[in-house]
Order: structure tokens, then C-alpha cells, then sequence
């Protein structure tokens, strides 16, 4: 049953016209809606021992990310300690799920994180403006993964998704997870720049129909980032996709999440989204950097009933 | 499992007295019988609150009258707009205290009465406060006079709620009150009148008689009332307006219903699922414009059955003061009943009944959320009001059947239509007998929205310009 609607699934991505049909034939988005229940989520309150799982299982979902013009070895090589070990106070602290840096850093990351468990993930595809020809975009990659990525973050090309030429998006997330062998794929919509929940939904289903084994909303480099709606439409595409496929795909909000407090409405939206089978660094993650060490600073509260200050947490 | 701990709003910001006696003239009176006022969520007796007697209720309206031709018909709209105002403006430094103590006297959940009754209220206040000095603008001539003294009687399922649709426009307009809240909701109508107080609104122009039928039938049909607003069930609503025929009364109510949502093919799907949710669920189901009846077209009946069923499966029914509880606890042992009795009926037709599983309270009153599948028309759970959260659900093929289905109800309060088409929402309005049509939401109110029904649903509107004409002598 399940291959049958695989297979079915995967004739969709022929043609334009194929992929047309079907990404305009998903329901559509209700925008006031869709913000009222994230809103209504957001006001769940999460406390004691709730706040303590909350926490931890936060700080094992990081992507801990450095995309920065002026990234160094040194600064990668920090920012894997870091890591590994977030809190060199409480090793009870877990590690987060993966580093992301750029391709020409994977090299040096890779040899910070050996052994250590932490994944390690490489943005590609010209990131972040994916605007490079697709044979530039697959060397990237298999660059990125030779190097030692096991995770690519891929971003698609907004001019042709919002031109309507999905078959040309379609395409070039099959040849990148081609290029990817067994490293994983996120592919970043860059939702700030689809503009409507009606394209998320699409996007996100063009994603996953091509093969995708994340989805992500930004690159964290555009005015509008991750957003509490946005990952809730993302959420409701993996487990509509899981229901009519069999497989499950993950989501990755990413950029603009640095409280706790936003952290952990973002875990509640997938709890009462997607569900519980997504409360795992395995399909689901934070794209962050400064997240981190609020989330350090409140689990330290928890432990021990008074805040530290910034000081007695570690700059990445 | 991501299991939310206890989060429990602290009851300690209210101050709830073992007694309470009547608000009369701006004073609190004792009354001469007393009757109980019980938490629904656990039994546990809140306070003793009178019953007024006829005697009790005539004083109330002689000092209402008083007031009336002594001070507040003789004060400027530009003045009554500042007692309003202020009113408002206590409602929202006193909102915990208030949403508390409706969680509390109610059984809603603490996330409603704080997110939703409360800023409503104050809502109110704020909106009719502003028509105070503009009455003459407002199309009802020039300078439009007020009614006299307003008995108005309001119902349990938001009673702080229904106590300002009822006291801002009838204070802006001119006129003085005596509000009568439900017998088993009194305590948050009892702090409004404390409010009354903190605000020096003159004594007299607000009177709070606590009671139940009796004390609502002496009020309504006392001759010194020049009009009588009541929200409430079809039934008393009839025998009120048995009990004002003939006189000069004016008389608006506000009954029951049997709202349709209605849900298209090519609707949002997960919003119209969240909309069906809050359409039935909200406070339980105790709202009279309730979408009770959820009309699926055929096409899509499975995919939103089974995406209710598993959003059904996530609400958190318990304790109303726990922050994050969605559905509370039945308001009345009798209001119970009749749920259960309508619910075995409906089973016994031969709907099939479902209900997630949840697990309640053993004190207390609750029912579980539920719906129906396979209602048709002639069942008696798709044509008379339950009052609780158990929805019917029933399918139709084209938009006209869904009018026709729509429509095919004694009531008309409310309706909802869900779908991505604009003309078509537009089409279905012109043609839904109902005084609120929702598009693509259901269970919105704003203090600006005219509010009000069809046929056994009522007449005269509550809310907005056109809810200032049941107040004003026109």
C-alpha cells in the first residue's frame, strides 16, 4: 500500500504541469486562522518538570550555527567545543544535534567533532541566494560531503518556485539529494520570501516529494526568519505527507529563535501538530546560535534556583 | 511524551466573602433567603448569595427609578462616557481578579475567561462608553432619549460577559438597570457591583438582584420596568414575553440555537477543523451560538472526520484554573443531566456517539467532548439545543442542500460557512436565516458587531449602533 503510494507520489514530479495539479490541489492555508492557533498555542504554560524536559530536549535539537563572512578555524573550532560539551559547568548538559557552517569550514569542523556524535551539517547550493547554476550547486555539495558533512542544508530556488516552473525546483532537490549520498538533506524554503502559508504548503510538499529529509524554513539571512505559524504549517505538511506516504519527514525552523521561552512554544506547536513522533533531534531542530545559551542560562535556573549571569556562560 | 505539568492560575487574588447580600442604591443589602453558589469543577460551596423576594426586587427598581429621574437622565452623555470609561479601565486593572473568579463560579477554563470573556468585557465598556455623547449621530434623530429604568436578566454561560452586552449600552443611552445574573453565576455580577462602587458611579443607576425564576419573573413583569432585556433559553424567553405582552415594555431576548457550520471542499482544511473545535468546544459547548450541527460536503467527510478525531484527541479537559486547560467543567449538576439525557437519545436514533479518551475528575461535572456521525435531520440531537460539547455531524452534496439543511432549524442565531471562495461565502450568507454569518472562523465577537437572532433564536440586537435602539425611546 505504502510503495504503491510512493510510486504514485513519485509520478507527480514528470512535469509541471503534474506538479502543478497536485500542489494546487493541496487544501489551502486559512492565514487569520493559522496565526490564531500558533498564538493560541504560544499561550500554553510550561512549567517545572514540563520546563526541565522541555529544556534539555531544546539543547539536543540545536543546529549550533556559524554562516558568517568572517568565520575562522579557530572560531569553528570554538564553536565545536562549545558543541559538544555546552555547558562546561553541568556536564550533565547534553550536546546539540549538529554544527552548521559553510563548506569551506567542514574540514576543520569535522575534525573538532570526531567521535563525539554531534552531527555535522554544511549549507550548499549557493547558499543563501541559491542564484548559481545547477552544476556549481551538486559541486557544492559533493564538496561539502567529501569534506565530511553528514548533513546538507540545501536551499531551493525561490525565482522558479514563485515563477510557478516547479518542475524546475522539483528537479534540482532530486539531483542535490543525488549529490548528498548518504548524507542528510534539509531543503530551506526560505518562507520570508514565499510570502503566502498557501506556498509554504506547497513548497514544503515539493520538498518532500522530491526526496527531502528535512525541511527548513530560512537561511537566517533574510528580513523575515523562522516564525511560530510558518513551522505550524511546515508541521501539519510532514504529518499529511507521513499519513499519505509512510514517510516521515522533519522540519527545521531556523533563524530568529533565541529565548527559551520561544523555544519552547515551538516544541509545543509540534506536540499538538505533528505529534509526539517529532519531538526528536532525529526530525526536529532549531537553527540557532544564541539560543543556546539562554537555553543553558534557564536550565541552570531550574538546577539551581538563581540565575547566573551571561558571564558564566561561554561565548561561542 | 511531552507531558505538560500542572500550571495552576493561584486563586488567592480573589476574596470570595461567605455572604452576599443584594446591591441596591449602592449599597449592600441582606437579603431574606439565601441559597448556595457551588464551584462545578469540584461542589465545593463558594459563598451563600440571596434569593430576592418580589419586595426585595420592587426596592431595586424604585431606586433605579429614582436614580433614573433624579441624576442619570439629567447627566450629560459627555459624563456618563467618564463613569463608563472608568468602569473599563477598573475591569482591566481588576481582569485577574475577575477571569479567576468567573473560572472559578463558572467552570470555563482560566485561557478563556482571561483571553476572551474578560478583555471582551472591558471591551464593551470602551465601545459604548464612546456612543455616550454621540447618541444624536448614531441615526435615531437628533437627540434620542433614554427607555427609563432596564430589568435585565442574563444566563450562566458568560456571565460577566452578558452583564456588559447589557449594562454598557443601557448606562451609555441614559437608562439605569437591575440586572438579575443566573442563580448558579452570581459572585462575578457581585464584583462588578463593587466595581460599580470604586468607580462613585451614582447609587441607584446599577442594582444587582441575585436570585432565580422567581426573582427573574418579579423583575421582568415589575410595572415600574420600562424595558426588559433577557438572554437565556427559547422557553423562558417565551414566557417572559408572555409576561410583557400588553404592557409599554420594550423587550429584546436573546434565545438558543442550533448554529450550522459548514464546511466546503475546498476549505482550509486544518483551520476549518480548528474552527469545527471552537465552534462546539468553546466554554463547553455552553454558548448559544454554538456550531452544533457541523455540515461536511460529502467529498471531503472522511478527511475532516478524521482530523477532528485526532484534534479531539488533544484537548485537555480538567481543572478550569490550570493555564493550560481547554475544556472545562459543566456549570450545573441539572445542566448535566440534560446533556446525558440528550446524548443517550441520540444514541438510542441510532447516531453513533465518539469521544476521545480523556479521563475526568471523579467530583464535579463534566462530560467528555463528543460527536455524533450518521445524524440525519430527523434526529432529535441535530434539532434541539443541547447546551453541551457534543456536536452533530451531518453531509450534504451541493450549496443548496446546505442552505436548505442550514435553514431547516426553529432557531437562527448563528452559522458559520468554510470555504476558499469569496463569491460563494457571499451567496451563502444572502441566504443562511441566521442574525451572525462566520466566514472561515466561527465565535468571534467584537463590542462593535450588531449581534442577535432569527425566529426562535430572538429579536432586537445586542452590540454595535443597532444594539443602542433597544435602550433609546425610539
Amino acid at each position: 500500500m505504502t510503495a504503491t503510494a510512493t510510486s504514485a507520489f513519485a509520478d507527480i514530479g514528470r512535469s509541471d504541469a503534474a506538479l502543478r495539479t497536485f500542489l494546487h490541489g493541496l487544501p489551502g492555508v486559512d492565514q487569520v486562522g493559522a496565526e490564531q492557533r500558533a498564538a493560541m498555542l504560544g499561550t500554553r504554560s510550561i512549567k517545572t518538570t514540563a520546563k526541565a524536559w522541555a529544556i534539555d530536549l531544546a539543547i539536543r535539537m540545536v543546529d549550533l550555527t556559524t554562516l558568517e563572512g568572517a568565520d575562522t578555524p579557530g572560531k569553528v573550532r570554538a564553536l565545536c567545543a562549545k558543541a559538544r560539551r555546552p555547558d562546561p559547568a553541568d556536564p550533565e548538559a547534553p550536546a546539540v544535534a549538529a554544527v552548521c557552517v559553510y563548506p569551506s569550514m567542514v574540514p576543520v569542523a569535522a575534525e573538532a567533532l570526531r567521535g563525539s556524535g554531534v552531527h555535522l551539517a554544511s549549507v550548499a547550493t549557493a547558499f543563501p541566494s541559491g542564484q548559481a547554476p545547477l552544476d556549481v550547486k551538486i559541486a557544492d555539495t559533493r564538496a561539502a560531503v567529501a569534506a565530511g558533512a553528514d548533513e546538507i542544508d540545501m536551499v531551493i530556488s525561490r525565482g522558479a518556485f514563485l515563477s510557478g516552473r516547479y518542475a524546475e525546483v522539483y528537479d534540482e532537490i532530486v539531483a542535490v539529494k543525488e549529490a548528498c549520498g548518504d548524507a542528510h538533506l534539509k531543503v530551506i524554503l526560505e518562507t520570508g520570501e514565499l510570502a503566502t502559508y498557501d506556498n509554504v504548503r506547497r513548497a514544503s510538499w515539493l520538498a518532500m516529494l522530491a526526496g527531502g529529509d528535512f525541511i527548513k524554513t530560512s537561511t537566517g539571512k533574510v528580513p523575515v526568519a523562522a516564525t511560530l505559524p510558518v513551522t505550524l504549517v511546515m508541521l501539519e505538511a510532514v504529518r499529511d505527507f507521513r499519513a499519505a506516504t509512510g514517510r516521515q519527514v522533519g522540519v527545521k525552523p531556523a533563524g530568529g529563535i533565541r529565548t527559551t521561552k520561544d523555544a519552547i512554544k515551538y516544541l509545543v506547536v509540534v506536540n499538538e501538530t505533528a505529534g509526539a513522533d517529532w519531538l526528536d533531534p532525529d526530525w526536529f531542530r532549531f537553527g540557532a546560535s544564541t539560543l543556546l545559551n539562554d537555553l543553558l542560562m534557564q536550565r541552570t535556573k531550574l538546577r539551581t534556583g538563581h540565575y547566573s549571569g551571561p558571564d558564566y556562560f561561554t561565548v561561542d | 511524551m511531552f507531558e505538560y505539568a500542572p500550571a495552576p492560575e493561584s486563586r488567592s487574588i480573589v476574596d470570595i466573602k461567605p455572604s452576599y447580600g443584594l446591591f441596591v442604591n449602592g449599597e449592600w443589602v441582606d437579603g431574606e433567603n439565601r441559597n448556595k453558589t457551588v464551584n462545578p469543577a469540584t461542589e465545593e460551596v463558594l459563598a451563600e448569595v440571596a434569593w430576592a423576594t418580589e419586595a426585595e426586587v420592587d426596592s431595586a427598581v424604585g431606586a433605579a427609578r429614582t436614580a433614573y429621574e433624579k441624576v442619570w437622565s439629567r447627566t450629560s452623555g459627555r459624563e456618563r462616557a467618564k463613569y463608563l470609561y472608568r468602569i473599563a479601565r477598573i475591569i482591566q486593572e481588576r481582569s485577574r481578579e475577575l477571569a479567576v473568579l468567573e473560572s472559578i463560579d463558572n467552570g470555563k477554563p482560566i485561557r478563556e475567561s482571561r483571553d476572551v470573556d474578560v478583555p471582551l468585557v472591558a471591551a464593551h465598556f470602551f465601545y459604548y462608553a464612546g456612543w455616550a455623547d454621540k447618541l444624536g449621530y448614531a441615526g435615531f434623530g437628533p437627540s434620542p432619549r433614554p427607555v427609563g429604568v432596564a430589568g435585565q436578566v442574563i444566563p450562566w454561560n458568560f456571565p460577566l460577559l452578558m452583564l456588559a452586552w447589557k449594562i454598557a449600552p443601557a448606562l451609555a443611552c441614559g437608562n439605569t438597570v437591575v440586572l438579575k445574573p443566573a442563580e448558579t453565576t452570581p459572585l462575578t455580577a457581585l464584583l462588578f457591583a463593587e466595581i460599580c462602587q470604586e468607580a462613585d458611579l451614582p447609587p441607584g443607576v446599577v442594582n444587582i438582584v441575585t436570585g432565580a425564576g422567581d426573582t427573574g419573573h418579579a423583575l421582568v413583569s415589575h410595572p415600574g420596568v420600562d424595558k426588559v432585556a433577557f438572554t437565556g433559553s427559547t422557553d423562558v424567553g417565551r414566557a417572559i414575553a408572555r409576561a410583557v405582552a400588553g404592557t409599554r415594555k420594550k423587550l429584546t431576548l436573546e434565545l438558543g440555537g442550533k448554529a450550522a457550520n459548514i464546511v466546503f471542499d475546498d476549505a482550509p482544511i486544518d483551520q476549518a477543523v480548528e474552527g469545527i473545535v471552537n465552534g462546539i468546544f468553546f466554554n463547553q459547548g455552553h454558548v448559544c451560538c454554538a456550531g452544533s450541527r457541523l455540515l461536511v460536503q460529502e467529498s471531503v467527510y472522511d478527511e475532516v472526520l478524521a482530523s477532528l478525531k485526532r484534534r479531539m484527541a488533544l484537548l485537555r479537559v480538567g481543572d478550569p484554573l490550570d493555564k493550560n486547560t481547554d475544556i472545562g467543567a459543566i456549570n450545573s449538576a441539572a445542566q448535566l443531566d440534560r446533556i446525558r439525557t440528550l446524548s443517550e437519545i441520540g444514541a438510542s436514533e441510532g447516531a453513533t456517539q465518539w469521544s476521545p479518551p480523556c479521563s475526568l475528575p471523579d467530583r464535579g461535572f463534566w462530560f467528555a467532548p463528543t460527536i455524533f456521525t450518521g445524524v440525519t435531520q430527523a434526529h432529535r440531537i441535530a434539532r434541539e439545543e443541547i447546551f453541551g460539547p457534543v456536536l452533530s455531524v451531518l453531509t450534504f452534496r451541493t450549496p443548496a442542500e446546505a442552505v436548505e439543511k442550514a435553514n431547516n432549524t426553529p432557531y437562527g442565531l448563528s452559522a458559520g460557512v468554510w470555504t476558499d471562495k469569496g463569491s460563494r461565502i457571499l451567496w451563502m450568507a444572502d441566504r443562511l436565516r441566521a442574525g451572525v454569518v462566520w466566514a472561515n472562523t466561527f465565535n468571534k465577537f467584537d463590542p462593535t458587531a450588531p449581534f442577535g437572532g432569527y425566529k426562535e433564536s430572538g429579536y432586537g440586537r445586542e452590540g454595535g449602533r443597532h444594539g443602542l435602539e433597544a435602550y433609546l425611546d425610539v
